[in-house]
C-alpha cells in the first residue's frame, strides 16, 4: 500500500522476534511505535486527569498541521536561520489556534488554560525548539495583558489580528543591561500631549525581525521601579524603530531574535494596555501561564527525544551487543523516563489547580526550574549514547541539545525561579 | 439537488504506526496502537463537505461501523463539518469478523432509512485493501457508482465522474441517487478548526446496532493466518546488460 513503509516495518519485526516472552508484559506501545505516533499509557481520553477527548481531538488536529506545515521544512528553516512566522501563524490562526484561551469576541475560543497546556504539549512534537518558542511568544507572552486589560480600540487593532495569526507580535521586556531583573529596565516613554516618545532599545526579542507590532515594556513616569512601568502596543513600522541586527545565538536557528533600538518613537497614548503605571504588574501576572507553557512543551520534546534514543541504541551494535542491551544505558533511559513522568505530573496538577482558580506560582515556578534542569541532564546523557553521530548536525538529539538549553536562562532564569521558591518557604534572608 | 449525503468513514491504524502481526498470527496488533480515520474517508468527508458549502447537499451524515472508539472518528468528521454521525455498534468477535460485505448490506439499510441521495466511502482502507464496500453497496442498492473518483461535478442531470483508471482518466455520467468512492486526488482534506472542534461537541451521534437494520453479520470468511511479508532479499550489481540477461537466465526468469 503506497502509504505504508513495508520495509521499516519489517526491520521492526525482526528487532521484535528476539522479545517473544516480553510481549504479554511490556505495554505493546513502549516496544514497537515509530516515534510519532506514540501514545503513552498515561496519554488516553479515560481517566486523564486533565485532558478531555475535546483536548484529545485539538491535539489531533495540531498534529496534522505540524506534520503537514512545519516538521517537512524545519531542516530547512534551522539552516536559514528563521522560519516564515506570517504564513505558519496565517495557518495555525485559521484552525483557531492562536486564540485558544483568548476572548471569543476577538477570534479566540475563551477556553480555559489547560486547553493551552494540551497546545503547547503537542507543539512539542515540533522538530526544533524555536518555532514552538515563536508561537508561545505569539499565544502567551505578547497576548495575555493585552486580552485582560486592553480597551476595545486596542484590542480590535492589536489582539483579533493576532489570533486570527495576521499580525505577527513580539514581546518588548529583557534589555541589554536587565533580564533576570526587570524592574531595572530603561527605556522610556515621555508624554508629550496625547503621544509618548520612547527612547531606549530591547534585546533578546524573539520573532523580532518579523514582527508587526511589540507589547512594549516600558518606564512611564518616575515613580518607584515597580510602579512606574506601563505596556504599550508599538507598532514595529514607526518611524525611529531600527532593528538593530539579528542574533546569531547556539540554538533556536529557526526563531529569529532581534536587537531592536527606539530612536524618538511616537505612540499615541491611547496605545498603553490598561492602567498607566500598572505594566510591571500585568506582566508579572502571566508568568504563571508562560512558566507551565514552556514545561508542557518541554515534557513532549523530552519524550520523543528518549524515544528516539531507544530506536537508535536498538539497532546501533557495540560489541556485538545493541548499544541499548548495555545495562548502563537502558537503566540510564530509565531514571530520566522516570524523572519526566514525574514533571508531567507537577505539570498536571498545577494545571488542575490553575485552572480552578488557585495562583500555583510555587509550583509553575518548581516545574519550570526542573523543566531547564531536566532537559540539559537528559539532552546530555542521552547524546552521549548516540555517539559520533550525536555529534553531528545530522541527528535531532544534537539540535535539541542546543536548543533546550535556553529554558533554564529565558523566561525566567533557574535562579529568579530558585528565589521565588524560597520566598514561599520563607527562607530568604530577613530583612 | 437538495439532498442528503451519506459519508461512510473507518478507524482504522493510523498511517505512520509500525504494523506487528500478533504473535498466535491470527491478525495484527491493535491494543493501544494508535488510530486515525481512514485517509480515503477523510478525502469522502471533505468532498461532501464542500457539497454542502456549494449548497449542492443539504445535509451531511456521517457513519462509522465499530466499536465504541469508532465515535472518535465520527467526532473527527464533524469536526470537519459533517452535520451529525451515526455509530453503528459491532464490538468484539462481530468486528473482528467484519467485512466489506456486511457493512456494504448496513451502508444500503441505513442509505434507505435516511433517504440519501448520495453515499460517498474512500475508495479503500488502509488496512484490508479491500476495495469492495462501495461497490457492493451499490450493487445492494441497485444504484450507480463512480468508483476512484479524482473529479466530482453534480449537474443538472446526473453527476459527471472523473475516474482515475490504469490506462488514465476515464469520465462518466451517472444518474442520481449514486454511489462514488473517493480517490486520493479528489480533494486536500481541510484542517479540522478548534472551534469545530468545539462545536462538534454538540453535535448528535445516534447509535444503531446492526440487528435494529436487519442485518446479519455473519462472515464469509474465516482468516486462516496472518504472516509478516517475507523478507526482501538483497540485490545484486551488475556491470553491463550482458551480464545482467546472463544472470536472468541462471536465475530461471528468463
Amino acid at each position: 500500500m503506497a502509504l505504508r513503509e513495508g520495509s521499516r516495518r519489517l526491520k521492526l519485526l525482526f528487532r521484535l522476534r528476539h522479545l517473544p516472552q516480553l510481549s504479554r508484559f511490556v505495554s505493546v506501545r513502549s516496544v514497537s511505535e515509530n516515534v510519532s505516533s506514540k501514545s503513552s499509557p498515561s496519554e488516553t481520553a479515560d481517566d486523564h486527569l486533565i485532558y478531555t477527548p475535546e483536548h484529545f481531538a485539538l491535539k489531533e488536529a495540531l498534529r496534522k498541521i505540524i506534520d503537514q506545515e512545519i516538521n517537512p521544512y524545519v531542516d530547512q528553516w534551522e539552516a536559514d536561520g528563521i522560519f516564515p512566522a506570517h504564513k505558519i501563524f496565517k495557518i495555525l490562526g485559521n484552525a483557531g489556534f492562536l486564540g485558544v484561551n483568548k476572548p471569543v469576541e476577538y477570534g479566540g475560543l475563551g477556553l480555559d488554560f489547560s486547553y493551552s497546556v494540551a497546545m503547547a504539549d503537542e507543539l512539542g512534537n515540533i522538530r526544533c525548539g524555536g518555532i514552538p518558542m515563536a508561537i508561545g511568544v505569539q499565544t502567551d507572552m505578547t497576548t495575555p495583558a493585552l486580552a485582560r486589560f486592553g480597551s476595545d480600540e486596542l484590542k480590535k487593532e492589536f489582539l483579533l489580528p493576532s489570533v486570527m495569526g495576521d499580525k505577527v507580535a513580539c514581546l518588548g521586556v529583557s534589555e541589554v543591561g536587565a533580564g533576570s531583573d526587570v524592574s531595572s529596565i530603561k527605556t522610556k516613554a515621555v508624554r508629550k500631549g496625547d503621544e509618548y516618545v520612547i527612547n531606549g532599545g530591547k534585546m533578546w526579542t524573539t520573532n523580532g525581525t518579523q514582527a508587526d507590532w511589540m507589547c512594549l515594556l516600558a518606564n512611564t513616569s518616575d515613580g518607584p521601579p515597580h510602579k512606574n512601568k506601563s505596556l504599550i502596543c508599538l507598532p514595529m513600522n514607526l518611524p525611529g524603530v531600527h532593528i538593530a541586527r539579528k542574533i546569531d545565538k547556539m540554538g533556536m536557528w529557526s526563531s529569529d531574535t532581534a536587537e531592536v533600538f527606539f530612536d524618538d518613537v511616537h505612540v499615541p497614548c491611547k496605545n498603553v494596555i490598561g492602567e498607566e503605571g500598572m505594566g510591571f504588574t500585568y506582566q508579572m501576572l502571566q508568568f504563571q501561564e508562560e512558566r507551565l507553557w514552556a514545561v508542557a512543551n518541554i515534557v513532549t520534546t523530552m519524550e520523543n527525544i528518549i524515544q528516539e534514543t531507544i530506536q537508535y541504541t536498538r539497532q546501533r551494535k557495540i560489541f556485538k551487543l545493541p548499544v541499548l542491551y548495555h545495562q548502563t544505558v537502558h537503566f540510564r533511559l530509565a531514571e530520566l523516563q522516570t524523572e519526566v513522568e514525574l514533571l508531567r505530573s507537577l505539570l498536571y496538577r498545577a494545571t488542575a489547580l490553575y485552572i480552578k482558580g488557585n495562583d500555583v506560582t510555587k509550583l509553575a515556578s518548581m516545574a519550570k526550574l526542573k523543566g531547564g534542569r531536566l532537559a540539559r541532564e537528559l539532552s546530555d546523557s542521552c547524546l552521549q549514547y548516540w555517539g559520533g553521530m550525536g555529534f553531528t548536525s545530522d541527528v535531532m538529539v544534537s539540535r535539541f541539545y542546543r536548543d533546550s538549553r535556553l529554558l533554564s536562562i529565558g523566561a525566567g532564569a533557574d535562579e529568579v525561579m530558585l528565589g521565588i521558591i524560597c520566598k514561599f518557604m520563607d527562607t530568604l534572608p530577613r530583612k | 439537488m437538495s439532498g442528503r449525503v451519506l459519508v461512510g468513514v473507518k478507524r482504522v491504524i493510523d498511517y505512520a504506526v509500525k504494523i506487528r502481526v500478533k504473535p498466535d498470527h491470527s491478525g495484527v496488533v491493535t491494543d493501544g496502537v494508535k488510530h486515525s480515520m481512514n485517509p480515503f474517508c477523510e478525502i469522502a468527508v471533505e468532498e461532501a463537505v464542500k457539497l454542502k458549502e456549494k449548497k449542492l447537499m443539504k445535509e451531511v451524515v456521517v457513519v462509522s461501523c465499530g466499536p465504541q472508539q469508532s465515535q472518535e472518528t465520527i467526532r473527527t468528521a464533524l469536526a470537519m463539518g459533517a452535520d451529525r454521525g451515526i455509530h453503528v455498534e459491532v464490538s468484539g468477535k462481530d468486528y473482528e469478523t467484519l467485512g466489506p460485505l456486511q457493512v456494504s448490506k448496513i451502508l444500503a439499510a441505513l442509505a434507505k432509512k435516511e433517504d440519501a441521495q448520495l453515499i460517498i466511502l474512500g475508495k479503500q482502507a488502509i488496512d484490508d485493501d479491500c476495495n469492495q464496500t462501495g461497490q457492493m453497496t451499490a450493487a445492494l442498492l441497485d444504484w450507480p457508482q463512480g468508483t476512484f473518483a479524482s473529479e466530482v461535478s453534480l449537474e443538472k442531470d446526473g453527476i459527471k465522474v472523473v475516474r482515475e483508471i490504469d490506462g488514465g482518466l476515464e469520465t462518466i455520467k451517472i444518474s442520481t441517487p449514486a454511489v462514488l468512492t473517493a480517490d486520493l486526488r479528489l480533494n486536500t482534506p481541510r484542517y479540522a478548526t478548534l472551534p469545530n472542534i468545539m462545536k462538534a461537541k454538540k453535535k448528535k451521534i445516534a447509535n444503531v446496532k446492526p440487528a435494529d437494520l436487519g442485518v446479519d453479520l455473519t462472515s464469509r470468511l474465516e482468516v486462516l493466518r496472518v504472516d509478516e511479508p517475507p523478507q526482501r532479499q538483497a540485490g545484486m550489481k551488475v556491470e553491463t546488460v550482458d551480464d545482467l540477461v546472463s544472470k536472468l537466465k541462471d536465475a530461471g526468469k528468463v
